[in-house]
């Protein structure tokens, strides 16, 4: 097609900008857009007032070849689950949290906490700094460590707002990228899908270290020590605090000395993911337990706390990311550099989200009847493991299915393979995760039958 | 010396040792190699004036509008939009791209209501954390799919660009931009570094009130940039932070977008509402890509959204509801742009009274300049130590490159500004 025909077949209003500047002109035969001569510019000869387009010019967009990225398989779960028109449809995928009547769930406190922001004439929505709002991030930290954490105390811990756990994670491995010596990070397996993306986009080098054991459907403590203790020393770890995703395997107090020792004696820097604090246990101390117990020992932590599920404030992008430094100097320098990350990143994080979280955790009311609302979050999701154990057995269903009551957190690591859940979700309209993860939030004394029915299917058909 | 053979001793791991806190205290940091990192040098200046106790202090330094009380403001559309919206949503995950409703009402914006790019659905367009994450985003985008490409930055520009493409690993250059003479456009420069880029190069081109300088191309102009970068097959990406702010008409202030889409470009674009809305803490904003198709729409935008999803997962839900509430109500969009406007005329109000009482105190120095400039910033042309002895003698933050927000000045600070810039340049 040449250039005129693909002229004529754009919109009027292009031809009638291109006959105005003909007109203008004084009736030029070509089509070609025209060089006026009022331009102080040079490089054409006035009197030959038409510039030929250069010959990239004809094709169309530079990104032309770009493919079609696959559907995230977490949040493309979602997505088929949206679009299937079965009254019977349950979703099992994203950990997003579900009353016992299948509804998401604004707590009670984060309506009252949103209440008294709007209602509070004198607030602007000025920029945070970088480093996010500062009392959030005080707050934030106590949280974590523990208001009486020797590290607070003594002024060791740079905290910065970032984006839910998501960012925390990012603005830590790029800052570790930048100043740290080492750029392996060992990552359990299984994970949180997102992982070694978000550690490989920030520059470190995904690694991995065997964590989760199918024969057992429990902690694969043997691996996870061989493979720790052949790491090169220096390596980055990541542990989950709790309530591990996707299998819901954590290990014991004593596994986690054992790991805590581990680490520490190969000079490997921990770097803790937090997403679920408060919701495993339904203890927000307790859940806390193995972060507290590597920084009691004075090392160095890093520590990625997110807000979502346990706050339920999943699309406002709350979280912080913390850094237990060895001295209040370091700290301060490792904030400094923090900022340099994040600038070019977003400049500063969103305010409201934040805002929501420091009105709940400064109050001593709103933070108690936080814990209340968390507990039985996390009490509702202790009840539906055993109401699916108990179903399965009642069904009969074939294997050992105690994992289900031995895991903690939002999700449950069925042992499910790949065609199974497909056949479930062709059959059953059951949309969980290739991986055989399941939302527990996502049960309700309603599906949960439906959802037996299904894995036993499954597990005697296929 | 027993704590040292403990440490470095795998004999740790078959003891039922409990460590004593002292253990890991006999490492040291890791971390103690870090420098201090330089304050950045916009953010920074309010860190500074925040620290001033003197009463005369006047804060003239980041691009954050004030009302004439030197009060930052929450337009009445806003606390209308919030209050609807408090409560009764509930707070699960967008999806990665963004609010699709926010999306929409952002390109209709930024392309016109009825742009048929919209209609045949050509726009590959993701929420973005304003400006700066539109930005980012871009740059990322460029690295991944064209890594070979680079970006040609004008000169001056805001200093974070400079940030986010080094940290995007996309190689610059620069184009020359400002003239520090005429503290006008240099244009034939311009033209010049334009033409000499190679062909397909990527350009970063501020959509209206160019920040730091004020200093905006005609209308003329740029359409003879566009024409320009036709012939040279030039990639155009606008940064669109002010859209609304610059004359008080966002359809006025799109114009060098239009013209760049009417001369057939497929532009790239990034839209902020920190500043027009006033949601800077919201980081409410779009990237927008244009392409030939809805077929190449649809895969830009998967791969956009793939490298938002290691940085943050999915966009913060609270300013797009925000945007979308204000821009999908006819009447709260009315109250909107009578507000902007008011926000674009206090300013442009404040740069004649500035320059009149500069002219008044007798200075001999040419400051047609500051009304010549549009949108919320002046280039002074003030030197740094010009800019120092403001600060160190009169209690004046701004930039050290001399530029003075215009939103930060008030009828109540004009007089003192323009005395004590008088002072130092006469």
């Amino acid at each position: 097609m040449d250039e005129a025909n693909m002229r004529v077949d754009r919109t009027s209003k292009s031809e009638r900008r291109l006959s105005t500047l003909v007109r203008h002109l004084g009736g030029l035969e070509t089509c070609s857009p025209s060089h006026t001569s009022h331009s102080s510019d040079q490089f054409e000869n006035s009197q030959n007032a038409t510039i030929s387009l250069s010959p990239m010019a004809a094709f169309g967009s530079v990104f032309a070849n770009v493919a079609q990225a696959p559907e995230d398989p977490i949040l493309g779960v979602t997505v088929a689950y949206n679009k299937d028109p079965s009254p019977l449809k349950v979703n099992l995928g994203v950990g997003a949290y579900r009353t016992e009547e299948g509804k998401p769930l604004v707590l009670n406190v984060v309506k009252k906490a949103e209440q008294s922001l709007i209602n509070d004439p004198s607030r602007f929505k000025e920029y945070l700094p970088i480093t996010g709002l500062a009392e959030f991030n005080k707050l934030s930290a106590k949280l974590i460590f523990g208001a009486d954490s020797p590290a607070i105390q003594e002024n060791r811990v740079a905290t910065v707002q970032c984006l839910s756990g998501t960012g925390s994670l990012r603005v830590g491995g790029e800052f570790l990228a930048k100043h740290y010596h080492e750029r392996s990070i060992y990552i359990p397996v299984p994970t949180w899908g997102n992982h070694p993306k978000v550690f490989m986009m920030a520059g470190l080098k995904p690694m991995s270290y065997r964590y989760y054991d199918p024969s057992t459907r429990g902690l694969d403590i043997q691996g996870l020590v061989e493979d720790l203790s052949a790491a090169p020393e220096g390596s980055i770890v990541l542990l989950h605090a709790c309530a591990h995703n996707p299998t819901g395997v954590d290990p014991t107090p004593e596994q986690w000395e054992q790991i805590r020792q581990l680490l520490r004696s190969r000079s490997l820097l921990p770097f803790f993911d937090s997403a679920y604090q408060g919701f495993a246990s339904g203890s927000l101390d307790k859940d806390a337990y193995s972060v507290r117990l590597f920084v009691a020992d004075g090392g160095e932590v890093l520590m990625a706390q997110s807000y979502a599920k346990n706050m339920g404030l999943y699309a406002e992008r709350v979280g912080a990311l913390s850094i237990v430094c060895k001295s209040a100097d370091v700290a301060g320098k490792v904030e400094s550099q923090l900022k340099l990350v994040i600038r070019p990143m977003y400049s500063n994080p969103p305010l409201h989200g934040a805002s929501i979280v420091a009105t709940i955790l400064r109050s001593p009311e709103l933070y108690h009847e936080w814990t209340v609302e968390l507990k039985a979050m996390a009490d509702r999701i202790i009840s539906m493991r055993q109401e699916l154990f108990n179903a399965l057995q009642a069904k009969g269903t074939p294997g050992d299915w105690s994992h289900i009551i031995k895991q903690i957190g939002m999700f449950t690591f069925t042992g499910l393979n790949k065609e199974q859940v497909v056949f479930m979700t062709r059959e059953y309209h059951i949309y969980m995760t290739s991986d055989g993860r399941i939302s527990m939030a996502g049960l309700n004394s309603k599906n949960l039958p439906q959802l037996a029915d299904a894995i036993h299917a499954a597990v005697t058909t296929m | 010396m027993a704590f040292r053979a403990m440490i470095s001793s795998r004999a740790i791991q078959q003891s039922n040792w409990v460590p004593s806190v002292g253990v890991a205290r006999q490492m040291s940091s890791w971390f103690g190699h870090v420098e201090p990192a330089a304050k950045d040098p916009i953010l920074g200046v309010t860190e500074a004036f925040l620290a001033d106790p003197s009463p005369d202090k006047v804060n003239v330094g980041v691009g954050a509008y004030r009302d004439d009380n030197g009060k930052p403001v929450v337009l009445e559309c806003v606390r209308e939009a919030e209050r609807r919206i408090a409560g009764n949503l509930n707070m699960e995950y967008l999806p990665m791209g963004g609010s699709s409703h926010m999306i929409e009402e952002s390109l209709k914006l930024a392309y016109g209501e009825d742009s048929d790019f919209i209609k045949d659905k050509r726009i590959a367009a993701v929420q973005a954390l304003s400006g700066t994450g539109a930005c980012r985003l871009f740059a990322d985008f460029q690295k991944r799919f064209l890594p070979d490409s680079q970006i040609y930055i004008p000169v001056p520009t805001w200093a974070n660009h400079h940030n986010i493409w080094r940290d995007a690993r996309v190689p610059q250059n620069t184009f020359r931009y400002y003239h520090a003479e005429t503290k006008g456009l240099d244009f034939s420069s311009l033209m010049e570094d334009i033409k000499n880029a190679p062909n397909g190069s990527f350009f970063l081109l501020h959509a209206c009130a160019h920040n730091p300088t004020g200093v905006d191309p005609s209308e003329e102009q740029w359409r003879e940039i566009s024409h320009v970068f036709k012939s040279k097959n030039h990639f155009p990406f606008f940064d669109m932070a002010y859209q609304g702010f610059a004359s008080g008409d966002p359809e006025r202030d799109a114009k060098a977008i239009r013209i760049f889409l009417d001369d057939g470009h497929l532009i790239g674009c990034a839209q902020s509402f920190a500043k027009n809305m006033g949601l800077y803490g919201q980081r409410a904003g779009c990237l927008s890509i244009l392409c030939d198709n809805e077929m190449e729409a649809v895969a830009v935008k998967s791969q956009l959204q793939q490298i938002g999803r290691p940085m943050y997962s999915n966009p913060p839900v609270h300013g797009a509801l925000i945007v979308s509430t204000i821009l999908g109500d006819p009447e709260l969009k009315k109250l909107w742009l009578q507000e902007v406007k008011g926000m674009a005329d206090r300013i442009i109000g404040m740069r004649t009274a500035l320059r009149d009482n500069i002219e008044k105190l007798g200075s001999p120095l040419s400051w047609e300049h500051i009304t010549n400039q549009i949108g919320m910033f002046c280039y002074s042309g003030m030197t740094p130590e010009q800019v120092n002895r403001l600060t160190n003698e009169y209690h004046i933050y701004m930039t050290r490159n001399g530029r003075i927000s215009m939103a930060g000045v008030t009828t109540g600070n004009v007089g003192y500004l323009a005395s004590a810039i008088h002072e130092v340049t006469k």
